[in-house]
């Protein structure tokens, strides 16, 4: 050791490779609860619309929903076993992780497969729900306000949970070939987090669409 | 002794079996060239900007209407605004951070570098997107506010517009989860965060805004785009919708992201000021809390751009505008204090950064004005507002920039760009933003409506237009200048020391321009100027600052700085007892502490550095 204080760049972790430091979280899932705080904003600037709208017809005293929509958008039996199924979901996804966490590999592809299935049951649920709002009652994205917002926020909740499928899909694909271990599966751990993100989302816009209206 | 001792090796990155230099810039995924292509892109950007200004300018030089139709003419002023902002100094800043960043906290590259690059690449495509608009029939036209319901009435040029904003805020938030992961998880052992420079500072704090705000745009951009093309009715009240809202949802990214544009100008001043002022910046914490600060009041202050609504609070958002001018004015007394005593080195980055003070505050002040509601309503849209927002933006970032360009140059391309013309270049910017913006105050108070082709030849309106012309084309021309000198200097041979200016930070510990890998060792950090720390040793140790390494006092400084990664203590430090006792060995190979003036007497021959050995291998 020389007398002059050199300090070695630290050096590279096998497990995360650019970060320096090995405490606290690891960087790739920084990376996706940062994400999630971004999309927490996006969905929070539809919710501002909806209650922004909510708020001035009702300042106007107009009815809300608008006169001939009250009963468009109930809790019937689609929405609630879909809602049911998505929550569920979640429950699965950390059954996996937690498989994972104990090095169990055949546990979490099953947990994941399960996780999948659910969520693609959800989206067929919703097409379906989206079909019948369109046929029978006739309401679509162009059917004023109401329906801008209806569509819009479930759209956009609906194409997030398109992506959290296909980030499934890839973790399950990657632990059916054994890349993943106790050690080694911060893709898990990330992917989840934004599942749970996903759903959260949802029971909000479920809570706030069929029941405050 | 042309070199600091910790620079690594030079000219290592030659290995056998390179690509061809196209496909290494295409493909880089390394911060610094990534960067440098960020600035390049901006700064082409920023001519185009400026070529639509002059248009602008040339227009109304006199009443009437000359030489573009009124349609061209919003074309004009909407691409200007959206190109200067989203296109200029945005990716500019992203570009300095980039390159400054990592450098600055002793990491090798980003957090992520693929997304980096990604990050990068969306850039080009959504300039691509916003200018094909006069493909399709005509650019975008409602202004780079876009409100509606004027934006959703005209042409296609505003879906490209909205797809382009939507593109350039995914690289946007992609950069900023790439800036905080970089800050929070890649410091260098024993850089705390209260011993972070003050440009990383003000990059966290961006990207924290940057994170926030720029997905309530997008999901503004969203509902836009579904009232334009699906008939949805967000905006339009014979729907049921609300034009108010574009403007809340606006405004609530809108504001936010002025701090985006001018936080990062703070963090290059504050890191000029005290190397040419030889002193130590006056007040760190003060500023760190100045910065966080105006960061969390920029969620609070929207609807001041909406006084006139009648829709908001205006007692709320009058006080919270009030209230930013605390931090602000911390800020403008920490500078001051800083040079106050100083021993000035008037260089050409002093200069931009003592330009961009003085005139900064006449952008703060007219900023202190409009918060007053009376007096708001008075001026709303009108020049008093254009006068302002080119106040902070160009006398505030644009001089920032040029500013960071100049005292990063050398570190980038290992040439010093020439300080004559550089300070011509100055004198030119200075007198021509005075000129093309002071007017306006006077126009708009008088009541002259922003966003106009023509204006009423009024008494006096003609004259003050007429300057503000010739100020315009001032500042056009004082890009020149700039090109000049950058051409001339790139055809220059590697002159540049490691450490021209004599700074404080770990950027100039590294050769100019740096190796891929950026630090072969890093020194010791007990203090936000560990180059300082370094090059001066015993001057340099606050007692505050020196258990960082051997570390038993800071709890905070533990967790950064793990025993394993420091490797052996410093001799000197070993000894808790004597902690406050400084002679460290560091000061044994550090160059001499001569100022740089007459280290750069001898310098040129030698810039080669010798490889230093590790300390643990």
């Amino acid at each position: 050791m020389t007398a002059h204080s050199q300090v070695v760049a630290a050096p590279h972790v096998e497990e995360d490779a650019h970060a320096g430091q090995p405490q606290g979280v690891n960087t790739a899932l920084l990376g996706m609860l940062l994400f999630i705080g971004s999309e927490l904003m996006f969905f929070a600037g539809l919710f501002g619309a909806y209650f922004n709208t909510r708020a001035t017809a009702l300042g106007l005293g107009q009815p809300w929903p608008p006169s001939g929509l009250e009963d468009v958008i109930e809790p019937t039996i689609i929405p609630v076993v879909a809602t049911i199924i998505l929550v569920a979901s979640s429950f699965t996804m950390q059954w996996g992780v937690s498989r994972i966490r104990r090095g169990d590999r055949t546990g979490m592809n099953r947990a994941l497969a399960i996780t999948l299935l659910m969520g693609i049951v959800f989206l067929v649920m919703q097409a379906y729900d989206y079909l019948s709002l369109v046929t029978e009652h006739g309401f679509g994205i162009n059917s004023g306000i109401y329906g801008s917002l209806f569509f819009t926020m479930t759209g956009f909740h609906g194409a997030h949970v398109f992506g959290g499928v296909v980030g499934i899909a890839v973790i399950l694909l990657r632990g059916v070939s054994g890349q993943f271990s106790a050690q080694h599966h911060v893709a898990v751990e990330a992917v989840s987090a934004y599942w749970h993100f996903v759903d959260i989302v949802w029971i909000a816009l479920f809570a706030t669409l069929y029941f405050l209206k | 002794m042309a070199t600091t001792t910790l620079a690594p090796r030079a000219g290592a990155a030659a290995y056998p079996g390179r690509r061809a230099w196209i496909y290494e810039w295409l493909t880089t995924t390394d911060h610094k060239k990534i960067g440098t292509m960020y600035v390049i892109t901006a700064f082409g950007f920023f001519l185009m900007g400026g070529i639509f200004a002059l248009l602008i300018r040339s227009e109304l030089a006199i009443p009437g209407v000359q030489f573009v139709d009124p349609e061209t003419y919003n074309q004009l002023f909407t691409i200007h605004g959206t190109t200067m902002i989203f296109l200029f100094v945005m990716p500019m800043w992203t570009g300095l951070s980039n390159y400054i960043v990592p450098l600055q906290v002793g990491a090798a590259d980003m957090a992520f570098p693929r997304i980096n690059a990604l990050s990068f690449w969306m850039i080009p495509l959504g300039g691509l997107l916003l200018y094909s608009g006069y493909a399709v029939g005509g650019a975008a036209d409602a202004g780079w506010t876009g409100y509606a319901p004027l934006s959703e009435q005209s042409g296609a040029g505003v879906d490209l517009w909205i797809a382009a904003l939507v593109l350039l805020g995914f690289s946007s938030v992609l950069g900023a989860i790439n800036f905080i992961g970089t800050i929070f998880k890649m410091r260098a052992p024993g850089m705390t965060l209260m011993r972070m420079p003050l440009f990383v500072w003000n990059s966290l704090v961006t990207s924290v805004l940057l994170l926030f705000s720029l997905p309530v745009l997008t999901a503004g951009l969203m509902m836009l785009f579904i009232d334009r093309n699906y008939g949805g009715g967000f905006f339009d009240p014979a729907q049921g919708g609300n034009p108010i809202l574009w403007q809340h949802v606006f405004w609530f990214f809108g504001h936010p992201e002025v701090y985006v544009l001018i936080l990062p100008a703070f963090g290059v001043v504050t890191e000029i000021i005290p190397v040419f002022s030889r002193k130590p910046l006056f007040g760190y914490k003060a500023f760190v809390f100045a910065t966080t600060a105006i960061g969390a009041l920029g969620f609070t202050v929207w609807a001041h751009h909406m006084f006139t609504t009648g829709a908001v609070y205006l007692p709320f958002f009058s006080f919270f505008t009030f209230l930013i001018s605390v931090p602000t004015g911390i800020k403008f007394f920490n500078w001051l204090a800083t040079m106050w005593g100083g021993k000035l080195k008037i260089d050409t980055p002093m200069l931009y950064a003592m330009g961009f003070i003085a005139l900064f505050l006449i952008g703060g002040l007219d900023g202190a004005f409009l918060a007053v509601v009376p007096f708001d309503f008075h001026v709303q849209d009108t020049y008093w507002v254009v006068s302002h927002l080119h106040y902070v933006l160009v006398a505030g970032s644009v001089f920032a920039i040029f500013a960071a360009l100049f005292y990063w140059f050398p570190k980038m391309t290992g040439r010093m760009l020439n300080e004559r013309m550089g300070k011509v270049q100055w004198l030119l910017l200075f007198i021509g933003t005075n000129l093309a913006f002071f007017p306006q105050h006077i126009l708009g108070l008088d009541g002259m409506i922003r966003r106009i082709v023509d204006y009423a030849p009024n008494p006096g309106w003609t004259e003050l237009n007429f300057l503000s012309t010739i100020g315009a084309f001032l500042i056009g021309l004082s890009v020149i200048p700039f090109l000049w000198n950058v051409f001339v200097t790139l055809r220059l041979p590697r002159t540049a020391s490691d450490d021209p200016w004599d700074g404080n930070t770990l950027e100039w510990a590294t050769t100019s321009p740096p190796p891929p890998y950026n630090f072969d060792v890093l020194p010791p950090i007990r203090s936000e100027r560990p180059l300082f720390d370094l090059k001066h040793g015993a001057v340099a140790a606050h007692g505050v600052a020196l258990p960082a390494v051997a570390g038993t006092t800071h709890d905070e400084t533990r967790a950064d700085a793990p025993e394993e990664f420091l490797g052996e203590p410093i001799e000197g430090h070993a000894d808790q007892a004597d902690a406050g006792d400084v002679q460290p060995g560091v000061s044994e190979v550090a160059p001499d502490a001569l100022p740089h003036a007459e280290r750069a007497a001898g310098e040129t021959t030698d810039v080669k550095p010798k490889p230093k050995p590790r300390a643990k291998k």
